[in-house]
């Protein structure tokens, strides 16, 4: 067991998995001897060098062009896309190319392409630095995404990434990257496309993923203060989701809300809303609510903490949920 | 290399076979090529006109979705696709038809991706020739990635990437020039200048030739004639030879013309007038090739109605196996998404197999 900020724990997880397989490589901007802007890449330059941390140049899509190359050549590509908002201009390759082309070749190529994006709010940004694309890419069928919420989620999370076949989103809250938890490297991870139950509960199921995981967490210890029992589960995975684990606990606590930080119009929410009344409708005391930003661009920082669900915002929906 | 960098080439067209059949010299290039390779090249020129020909007429048939010819660019595509070693890796638009034809890939396999019943399909890694890519221009970026592995691999390799005039204005394509200039990635590029993009002609995608694109990347351009089988078997030869080298990248400007249709959808009648057509049909790249091997008596009567004859055998062979491509089963559409198992495309599977299960005959 050791204490790691997340940032640091992905940084070993990228490390370890780079010790394992001498085909995994690093590419992005900044990678190399800066670390990256959030120092995720810290230091791996300096020991694996420059043919495997690879500081490109600076356009998105031939991060993931020139992976997809690298990846049909037997290497394993982990590319950082430096911040959320910048990942439109990789979005034609993502989606008509690394989703798209396994099943071109009807099963014959395999792209074992890792996407690193630093995702979500809070952080003071200015405008294109905080946005949650996620729903862009659980839309696109051949992806599988993924996103961790804590240090030990970042370090086994991203190994699993990197060993997996299929390509894969992996999205990393950053205004959590600074939060320290307890990683045991020895544990057998949960499975990658599994969700977790990180607080079990009898009266709500919250569903939660990144960031709000935290404040999820928080808004559960305060509805306990009052006597309410909340369950948090961080679905971990979102494509595919872990409607199993979703569906057991909404049968047992008969409530449910999701929370999310992109906006409510359309984000997963409403996927996960929508398969949970057909697979719960008997079991439903209470429609499915969900807490999101609103269907705005994202606002300037100084507006940030009314566009993020906050502690008060989930449990006004929790609150809801009891009125009907 | 010294020529080739574009303004400064002595002269701008590189040529060795003259649309009349002559041989001509040029300072920079030169090939030796026996009396059997060059009948090699006009088979593999009149087989893959077949081939393009047979599918024009399987389109209209109504037994291909569309089809994409490559009626006038035989030349470019046999000898650049001649000129690769078998570690050498091509990435093809979906209209290299005669570049898979070199490759080993089956036609039919093309085929059916016009058909419908697959979205390509061969093995790219048993013929070192990708799959076809339908989004203008995003493999090159793949062709340079390629490459990059290849110099990870300290392997004696190259790679290939095609892509036409229209594809220049690209983001990718630009992107992926820089990417192999910085990183002096062992990767040729091939555009084939043919003119047109759908009905838009090279005047909306560029003010300069398109050759002298590479210098202001940092890399040599070349325009050659890509009607000529020599000049682009050539001319490809030396830039791959220069790629697995060290040497770094060249651009490859085969300037050609599309003589048919953009695509079976096409009506190029509305864009293009028919003068322009006339005087490339003197340029013809195969008739030049048949004009050399007469008059140097490379070849005789009994050898021409030998390749017709192959031809005329290979054009109902492809149009057979054409129509005898079965529909895949419709549970096929979940297959091969993902490598790893999934539970959403396995639980919507077995919904769907449930559902057609409530048919008759199971939906089929």
């Amino acid at each position: 067991m050791t204490t790691l900020a997340l940032a640091k724990a992905i940084n070993e997880g990228l490390r370890t998995a780079m010790e394992d397989d001498p085909k995994v490589l690093i590419m992005g901007e900044d990678v190399g001897k800066l670390g990256g802007v959030f120092r995720v890449t810290d230091g791996l330059q300096k020991d694996f060098g420059e043919d495997r941390v690879i500081d490109t140049p600076l356009a998105e899509s031939g991060i993931i062009g020139t992976a997809i190359g690298l990846a049909l050549r037997g290497y394993r590509p982990v590319c950082e896309i430096q911040f959320d908002g910048f990942v439109f201009p990789a979005a034609d390759q993502i989606i008509t190319q690394l989703a798209k082309m396994p099943l071109r070749s009807l099963g014959k190529i395999k792209l074992p392409i890792v996407v690193r994006i630093p995702f979500g709010g809070g952080i003071g940004a200015v405008e294109h630095h905080s946005e949650s694309p996620e729903a862009y890419f659980t839309h696109t069928s051949g992806l599988r995404v993924a996103v961790c919420s804590n240090p030990s989620d970042g370090y086994h999370m991203i190994r699993q990434a990197i060993r997996s076949d299929d390509p894969v989103i992996f999205f990393e809250p950053k205004r959590r990257y600074w939060d320290k938890a307890e990683v045991d490297r020895n544990v057998t991870p949960l499975p990658f496309d599994r969700g977790q139950v990180v607080r079990p509960g009898t009266d709500v199921t919250v569903l939660a993923y990144g960031p709000m995981v935290k404040t999820c967490l928080e808004a559960a210890t305060a509805a306990a203060e009052e006597g309410r029992s909340l369950e948090v589960v961080d679905l971990r995975s979102l494509s595919p989701l872990d409607t199993d684990l979703i569906f057991e606990s909404v049968r047992r606590t008969g409530r449910c809300v999701v929370a999310h930080e992109a906006p409510v119009y359309s984000g997963l929410g409403a996927e996960i809303a929508a398969r949970v009344t057909e697979a719960c409708f008997y079991n439903l005391e209470a429609p499915v609510l969900r807490v999101g930003g609103f269907s705005t661009p994202y606002p300037p920082s100084r507006l940030e903490d009314h566009y993020l669900p906050d502690l008060d915002r989930v449990l006004d929906a929790v609150d809801r949920t009891f009125t009907f | 290399m010294t020529y080739a960098s574009g303004a400064e080439a002595p002269f701008e067209l590189v040529q060795l076979l003259t649309p009349e059949g002559e041989r001509v010299e040029h300072p920079a290039y030169d090939i030796d090529l026996t009396a059997e390779e060059v009948r090699a090249l006009y088979r593999d020129l009149v087989l893959v006109r077949r081939v393009d020909m047979e599918a024009v007429a399987l389109q209209r048939q109504g037994e291909l979705g569309i089809w994409a010819s490559l009626l006038g660019q035989e030349a470019a595509q046999i000898g650049s696709g001649r000129a690769l070693t078998d570690a050498d890796m091509a990435f093809p638009t979906y209209r290299e038809h005669g570049v898979a034809w070199c490759r080993g890939v089956d036609p039919v396999n093309l085929l059916g991706l016009f058909r419908g019943v697959n979205h390509g399909g061969w093995d790219p890694a048993e013929h070192n020739f990708h799959l076809y890519t339908i989004v203008i221009g995003s493999q090159t970026l793949h062709a340079v990635g390629y490459a990059m592995g290849i110099q990870r691999d300290g392997a004696e390799a190259a790679s290939i990437v095609y892509f036409g005039d229209g594809a220049t204005s690209q983001g990718d394509v630009n992107e992926s020039f820089i990417w192999a200039s910085v990183f002096n990635a062992p990767v040729v590029f091939f555009c084939q200048n043919n003119q047109w993009a759908i009905s838009e002609p090279l005047e909306k995608q560029s003010r300069i030739p398109l050759y002298r694109r590479a210098s202001g990347f940092g890399f040599p351009g070349v325009r050659v004639d890509g009607n000529d089988v020599f000049a682009c078997l050539a001319v490809t030869r030396q830039a791959l030879k220069n790629a697995r080298e060290g040497q770094g990248p060249t651009l490859i400007e085969a300037f050609t013309y599309r003589m048919g249709a953009h695509t079976t959808s096409d009506d190029p009648t509305r864009y293009r007038v028919a003068g322009e057509l006339e005087a490339w049909k003197l340029k013809d790249p195969i008739e030049r090739v048949k004009a050399y091997l007469f008059k140097n008596q490379l070849a005789d009567q009994e050898f021409f109605e030998k390749v017709d004859a192959e031809a005329a055998d290979l054009g109902r062979d492809v149009r057979k196996r054409c129509l005898e491509m079965p529909d895949p089963h419709p549970l096929e559409i979940f297959d091969h998404v993902y490598a790893e198992p999934h539970t959403l495309l396995k639980e919507e599977r077995e919904q769907y197999a449930a559902y057609l299960s409530t048919f008759e005959g199971g939906g089929k």
